[in-house]
């Protein structure tokens, strides 16, 4: 006996609620009866939206690590930090488990986050058959980690807000820190608009399973 | 962790059913243990947990939550003194320095994950755990708000930037230091035991769509 899903069906699941329901003929369109959210089978245009903010985080990527996220001027003379050096000055200073989870939370993760979301993308428009559990996994991985790139904003906002003191330095946020910031966002909202659900849809008899 | 029920065909959308966010896999609701967990029998998504007692939990730990915000956004987080100057901030105070340095769209980002958006959905829980009645719309807005209330992340970057200060000048701890801190706990705890499917249960179930 095989499994179903809900779409094979005909049915809807709503992705707030998760509640089942069976569509109408509505022309605007079936609501979740019991929260109200928009009924869809699937997410609408899920790759599309997907690629399409993976573009625009890919093209900010490039100044957003280029460019200074933040500007020390003290008494000898100015600084400019890029994220990169941020780490390195992190690590020079001693602080290496600090440095190293900078370095995941803002050099891997948004990288490994176009990287896997592409992957994803491509891999469902390409019907692909291969590993929909393992795939389905590395969703969700992407879903938990993406949102904690979002350290090195905050730790130059601290710097900056924190430091403002003649005898000492003075911090300013570089132009780099609009763009990384947008870089967050773009790849949070990437992986809110990929429908995960699509990976199952495109299997044929050969259904993945949970490994044991 | 209990693996749900491997479901016969379902023809028609029962109040039993539910279909996985992840792979659309209909599946019938089991009644749990205490503690327990469903997992999605076909990608291992978890579809819902049972924490007996968790709105009473909940509630008390959003409370302390919103005590905790409101003192940490009122005190200084630290104080930075470098030859006899001094300069406390508090969170809000570097919001705005960033907002008057030009970088709106950063100050914005920052206010809006680590102040507002935590606030608001304090607020939302609130209501939702403690009317009789909670209104299903609130529940869909708090859900589609969360993963943007980044406390935890903020936390973390707190450690970070004091941790590249301490090098550079004297730092005094303020008392949002220690109020962030133990948000950070309460807000990981109440993630925890927030239980949206008991939630979702305890509405009132409208009937399901009917056929046009
Ligand atoms: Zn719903
Ligand atoms: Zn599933």
């Amino acid at each position: 006996m095989a499994e179903r899903s809900a779409a094979e069906l005909g049915l809807y699941a709503c992705r707030v609620c998760a509640m089942i329901a069976r569509p109408t003929a509505a022309s605007a369109g079936d609501s979740c009866p019991r929260c109200g959210a928009w009924l869809n089978r699937r997410a609408p245009h899920s790759i599309a939206r997907t690629w399409a903010l993976l573009c625009a985080a890919a093209i900010l990527y490039v100044p957003a690590n280029l460019l200074p996220v933040m500007e020390t001027a003290s008494l000898f003379g100015k600084q400019q930090d890029t994220i990169m050096s941020g780490v390195i000055y992190l690590w020079a200073s001693g602080s290496w488990p600090l440095a190293a989870l900078v370095f995941f939370a803002s050099i891997v993760v948004p990288a490994g986050k176009l990287i896997l979301l592409g992957l994803l993308a491509a891999s469902v428009q390409w019907r692909a058959q291969w590993l929909p559990y393992e795939r389905t996994r590395l969703y969700r991985l992407v879903e938990f980690v993406g949102r904690w790139s979002m350290l090195d904003i905050y730790v130059v906002t601290l710097l900056a807000g924190l430091v403002r003191l003649q005898s000492l330095a003075t911090i300013k946020v570089g132009p780099g820190a609009v763009a990384f910031g947008a870089v967050v966002v773009m790849t949070m909202l990437a992986s809110m608009a990929f429908d995960p659900r699509l990976i199952w849809d495109n299997l044929k008899d050969d259904r993945g399973h949970r490994p044991e | 962790m209990i693996p749900s029920h491997r479901l016969p065909p379902a023809v028609s959308p029962s109040p039993k059913l539910i279909a996985c966010h992840d792979c659309d896999l209909l599946q019938r609701e089991a009644p749990l243990p205490a503690a327990g967990a469903a997992i999605c029998w076909r990608c291992g998504a978890v579809l819902y947990r049972s924490n007996p007692g968790s709105v009473e939990r909940t509630l008390a730990l959003t409370v302390a939550a919103a005590i905790l915000l409101a003192i940490s956004n009122v005190f200084p987080i630290v104080a930075i003194e470098s030859q006899g100057q001094r300069n406390v901030s508090t969170l809000f105070g570097a919001v705005l320095s960033l907002w008057n340095d030009g970088l709106m769209p950063v100050a914005a980002l920052v206010f809006m994950t680590t102040i507002l958006i935590p606030a608001v959905e304090l607020g939302m829980m609130i209501v939702l755990l403690a009317s009789s009645r909670p209104p299903p719309r609130l529940l869909r807005l708090l859900l589609a708000i969360r993963p943007w209330a980044m406390v935890e992340i903020f936390m973390l970057g707190l450690l970070v930037s004091i941790q590249k200060l301490a090098h550079l000048a004297t730092i005094i701890p303020g008392v949002a230091l220690w109020s962030f801190g133990a948000l950070m706990l309460v807000f990981a705890a109440l993630t925890a035991t927030f239980n949206v499917h008991e939630l979702w249960h305890n509405m009132a179930r409208q009937s399901v769509v009917s056929d046009g």
